[in-house]
């Protein structure tokens, strides 16, 4: 992981916060839906916040090949990258 | 090998907790339908306070008429799609009536309303356009969304501002822009700020659909759902409705003023690949629009019942999700467990209403969901504002200051 991507992973694990209610220690290969036993509308407010922090738009359609910690840091990563725009 | 039942495995200790509860909170079944409020669950007679039929016309001579002459003279099934042999006069008869209904140029009957909103988004959008909808909406919405291909971005329930926000980031010149709303939400009851949306339209640019499916019929001077109640039809494109709440039957329609509006005939698969509503279906949809149109005092006993449940569950002090009066009216519930307690508690005591729970239900709400008919007595009403207040407002569930 590069520094930004770390930053990233930390920011997201914060905001994930809320909805891990068993509080399950994030890595990088937690799967946030399965591992976390959260449901597809938490997932979709979970992915809102974080579209708020970092001023970008997440397409659902994308989320359907996000699985992992890693995949929503590398999401994050490209969205930034593209200037935010859907 | 992995057994493809593994995943259900949360859902199915769920759903067995439920039952240890009580009742099959999503498996019960009426035995027999006395009438548009009443029905026999469990052997008992129950009032009905959760079923979408919001003008109380299931029962309506007129239109059991109508089916049964269709069923005399056109057959139990069209045994076809629209595209190929299933279109009879009777849809075509039910287009013309709708469209009328709500003085729109163009109509298209669906087989259900799932379907209608499927039918819509992908015959609207497609894979270089973007979907932008409101965070609550339906599933058939969503799942209409998946099947259309588009992007999809998801703004902030009823926030004219969050989705303003998300136009800006957006290129119009990356392909069409689709806004998708619903005039009453189904579980909490609120509208869309319509007006506002529409100040974000003017200033933006997209093409606004609104779901009408539990407005259709219910609000407006004309019935004709949440855009004829404010006043800006003409700033809406797309309607999509249901025959399976103020209607009675099952289908769904589109409608619109759009030239080319016909091309999600050829266009849609949810149209294309399905059978046609069955001809008894069509005959009574079009008996129930006459009606919606002849008999305005409809809509205003529904308003009227909706302001005596909201204003007897508030008097109980209990605790509901929406401020505005509407035909749906949902009482939050501290937890599931509460919620499913209390909704089998009022099973027993003589009432029936949704319990919805998430993710059905969005901000990790637990409730007890009442709809309202139009066929509902004062009577009905007090009763189901005892036995909320016995069950629910005893003491277990959340009372408001």
């Amino acid at each position: 992981m590069t520094a930004d991507s770390k930053e990233i992973f930390a920011k997201l694990s914060e905001l994930l916060a809320p909805f891990n209610s068993k509080n399950i220690e994030l890595k990088p290969d937690t799967e946030i839906s399965t591992d976390l036993n959260i449901d597809s509308v938490s997932v979709m407010d979970f992915v809102m916040e974080v579209e708020d922090h970092f001023d970008i738009d997440i397409p659902l359609n994308v989320l359907a090949d996000t699985h992992t910690m890693t995949d929503m840091v590398k999401v994050v990563e490209q969205r930034l990258a593209q200037g935010g725009s859907s | 090998m992995i057994d493809l039942f593994d995943k259900h495995h949360h859902t199915i200790e769920r759903h067995s907790r439920m039952l240890q509860m009580g009742s099959d909170v999503v498996g019960l079944a009426s035995t027999q339908m006395l009438s548009p409020t009443r029905a026999i669950i469990d052997g008992r007679e129950t009032v009905l306070a959760g079923t979408n039929n919001y003008m109380g016309i299931t029962f309506e001579e007129d239109c059991i008429a109508a089916g049964k002459k269709a069923l005399d003279e056109f057959g139990t099934g069209t045994t076809g799609s629209r595209i190929a042999n299933g279109t009879y006069g009777l849809h075509r008869e039910l287009e013309q009536e709708l469209a009328g209904f709500l003085g729109r140029k163009h109509c298209i009957v669906f087989t259900t309303g799932y379907q209608a909103n499927l039918g819509m988004m992908a015959g609207l959008a497609g894979p270089k356009d973007t979907i932008f909808l409101d965070a609550d909406s339906h599933s058939s919405i969503y799942d209409g969304c998946t099947l259309s291909g588009a992007n999809l971005v998801r703004f902030r329930h009823n926030n004219a501002t969050d989705l303003e926000k998300r136009l800006a980031r957006h290129d119009p010149e990356s392909g069409g822009r689709l806004v998708v709303l619903e005039g009453i939400y189904s579980m909490v009851g609120d509208r869309a700020p319509l007006a506002d949306f529409v100040e974000v339209k003017k200033r933006q640019g997209f093409q606004l659909l609104v779901d009408e499916a539990h407005s259709f019929g219910v609000l407006g001077p004309n019935g004709r759902g949440l855009a004829d109640e404010a006043g800006l039809e003409s700033d809406v494109d797309f309607i999509v409705g249901t025959f399976s709440k103020s209607v009675g039957a099952i289908g769904g329609f589109g409608a619109g003023d759009h030239p080319q509006f016909d091309a999600i005939r050829y266009s849609s698969r949810p149209y294309m690949f399905t059978a046609s509503p069955s001809p008894s279906s069509a005959a009574t949809s079009i008996a129930a629009v006459r009606k919606l149109k002849a008999e305005p005092e409809r809509r205003a006993r529904l308003a009227d019942n909706s302001k005596r449940l909201f204003d007897g569950f508030h008097a109980l002090g209990l605790e509901t999700c929406c401020d505005t009066v509407s035909p749906v009216i949902a009482v939050k519930c501290p937890d599931e467990l509460a919620a499913i307690v209390m909704w089998n508690a009022l099973l027993k005591a003589g009432v029936y209403v949704n319990i919805a729970v998430p993710p059905a239900a969005p901000n990790n709400l637990c409730l007890l969901r009442c709809s309202v008919s139009a066929a509902h007595t004062h009577d009905d009403i007090d009763l189901i504002i005892k036995l909320f207040g016995e069950v629910v407002a005893s003491g277990a569930v959340a009372v408001s200051a």
